[in-house]
């Protein structure tokens, strides 16, 4: 649904990304993520038609963004980092001017507006004056204006950024409830905002390609280890030499109350430990993969410089 | 056309919603007032004096001794007042960060252009459709010629249209909207005083400086006399400022 091929794009001698090649398939949420500076903001700006690239191709539902800009830009909604309001309109009559400006017929508007407004929550603010409403409905009108023209793609830029919590997780709701009828991409630099939210990211880091897949393609190829996480009654360090003495195991440490046990992640080693546990009355009382979070995932991407 | 209009309303949503429309046009019919009454003051005075020499009486026009001082006085008030409107017509989208959403429509840059353009002609011709009641007075209580009397306002019309198209040009290349204005304000100085240096130039230079100035190509219409090449010099002005800012907003995109 959306695809770039070797995108570039130099400001003057800046190179804001590098060689950039990323699919995001259809009906999917797709993070973009990457420390600041990494040309997140860019790519984006690319993908929605805001600045040309300087080498390479990006493909939206199927259009070139640079050989048919208008048609991408009618199937595209896009909420910039900076929420593009106007102060002095109202909430209704703003969106009924991103509805014109988009190209939806005069009959369809007002059930346009309707519908952003049911979806993104605005029914409060509806008649008030953009200026004179929070900044966490200034994001849902920010959203509300990237889906009045039901695009079949949409681009958030840093949807979450300056919200308060609460705010946070209802814009993230939001999002997700947007999911399978619209592909959406968004950029962000919270991780755990794509754990909850996306079904896979792309992360850049200086203009460069870090990786891009699914989280859970992503977790097992970065990952080195497997492991577990157990909880017993009994918690004392006779028990960890006795982990540690089971064949197989490579690490077993304290990590809080719970013991954390790794090994190769070709050996499956879950079913010894539990028969283990039994054997010794240790008391088992909770076991959990330490699947690798994306916390991990990221460090080692980018701060690791593991190319892919 | 079609992407043309909702621009066009929201430019003009924005100027009255904000206070700028209402005072550049009450300062504008202010002022037009006050040299309405004083002319017709003047000229009542005079009229009064020479209605005592039945050859002078002969020469008394109130297009002549009137319009044609009015409209020079308002063509300056123009000048001074319409960067005002254009100031904030790219300015305050690049600063609000709106431009973002403009460029990523299906609209194209030059129904953005248009758009904003025709908002800002919109006011101006409310504004000179405003200043002109007071003036019809004269044609109850005198017998004006009316031809000479709206060839004026049309050369306003004219004239304000290419200032405002130099003033959207300014606009698009500063995110400030007091630069602008006054870039705007100081190149339409400069090309009002063309004319000056044309007095003083000899030989070609004299007939291009004149050409190139406003005030020669304004003066004409005041009195009466309609030359297309007038018309041409004003449309030639304004598309220049509109194509000037199409290539200013199409080459920051591709830099």
């Amino acid at each position: 649904m959306i695809e770039t091929e070797h995108l570039i794009k130099k400001y003057g001698n800046l190179v804001a990304i590098k060689d950039l090649n990323f699919r995001v398939e259809e009906g999917k949420i797709w993070g973009l993520l990457g420390p600041n500076a990494a040309g997140k903001t860019t790519t984006m700006r690319i993908l929605t038609g805001f600045l040309p690239a300087t080498d390479g191709r990006a493909v939206v539902a199927g259009y070139d963004v640079f050989e048919q800009p208008a048609i991408v830009k009618q199937t595209t909604g896009y909420l910039p980092e900076n929420v593009p309001l106007y102060p002095e309109m109202t909430v209704e009559a703003y969106l009924g001017f991103v509805a014109e400006i988009k190209n939806v017929p005069p009959k369809r508007k007002k059930a346009a507006i309707d519908r952003a407004v049911e979806i993104a929550g605005l029914q409060a603010v509806r008649k008030r004056l953009i200026k004179n409403i929070s900044r966490g409905f200034k994001q849902r009108v920010g959203i509300a204006q990237a889906l009045i023209h039901n695009p079949r793609v949409i681009i958030l830029d840093e949807p979450t950024i300056g919200l308060d919590p609460a705010q946070i997780v209802e814009i993230r709701q939001l999002i997700k409830s947007l999911k399978g009828e619209h592909t959406i991409m968004l950029s962000t630099h919270i991780l755990a905002e794509v754990t909850q939210v996306c079904d896979g990211v792309v992360i850049i880091n200086e203009g460069n390609l870090m990786a891009s897949g699914s989280l859970q393609e992503l977790s097992t190829a970065y990952k080195e280890k497997d492991g577990v996480y157990i909880r017993l009654k009994k918690c004392n360090h006779e028990v960890l030499s006795i982990f540690r003495q089971l064949p197989g195991i490579d690490s077993a440490f304290f990590e809080g109350m719970e013991i954390k046990l790794e090994w190769d992640r070709s050996k499956d080693m879950r079913e010894q430990i539990v028969r283990l546990c039994l054997e010794k009355e240790l008391g088992l009382l909770e076991m959990r993969s330490t699947a690798m979070n994306i916390e991990e995932l990221y460090l080692r991407i980018v701060s690791g410089g593991i190319e892919q | 056309m079609k992407g043309i209009w909702p621009i066009t309303k929201k430019e003009l949503v924005s100027y009255f919603t904000s206070p700028i429309a209402y005072i550049v046009v009450s300062v504008f019919l202010l002022l037009s007032g006050f040299f309405f009454y004083s002319l017709v003051w003047w000229f009542n005075s005079q009229s009064m004096q020479m209605a005592q020499n039945p050859y002078y009486y002969q020469q008394v026009n109130i297009n002549q001794m009137v319009f044609a001082p009015l409209f020079h006085n308002l063509s300056i008030i123009l000048l001074l007042i319409l960067p005002l409107l254009s100031m904030r017509l790219f300015s305050e989208e690049k600063k609000m960060g709106t431009e973002e959403l403009l460029y990523t429509s299906p609209l194209s840059i030059t129904q953005i252009i248009l758009g904003k353009y025709l908002a800002s002609l919109i006011v101006l011709l409310a504004m000179l459709f405003l200043s002109a009641i007071p003036t019809i007075f004269t044609f109850i209580y005198g017998n004006p010629e009316p031809l000479p009397y709206l060839l004026g306002y049309l050369g306003l019309f004219l004239l304000g249209a290419a200032f405002l198209g130099l003033g959207i040009f300014w606009s698009s290349l500063t995110e400030n909207q007091i630069v602008s204005a006054v870039l705007t304000f100081g190149t339409l100085l400069l090309f009002w005083v063309l004319s000056w240096a044309g007095y003083s130039a000899g030989g070609l230079w004299k007939d291009l400086l004149n050409y190139l100035s406003f005030f020669e190509h304004f003066d004409g219409m005041t009195r009466g006399i309609f030359d297309t090449s007038d018309l041409v010099y004003y449309l030639t002005f304004a598309f220049f400022g509109l194509f000037l800012t199409h290539s200013v907003i199409q080459s920051r995109r591709w830099r």
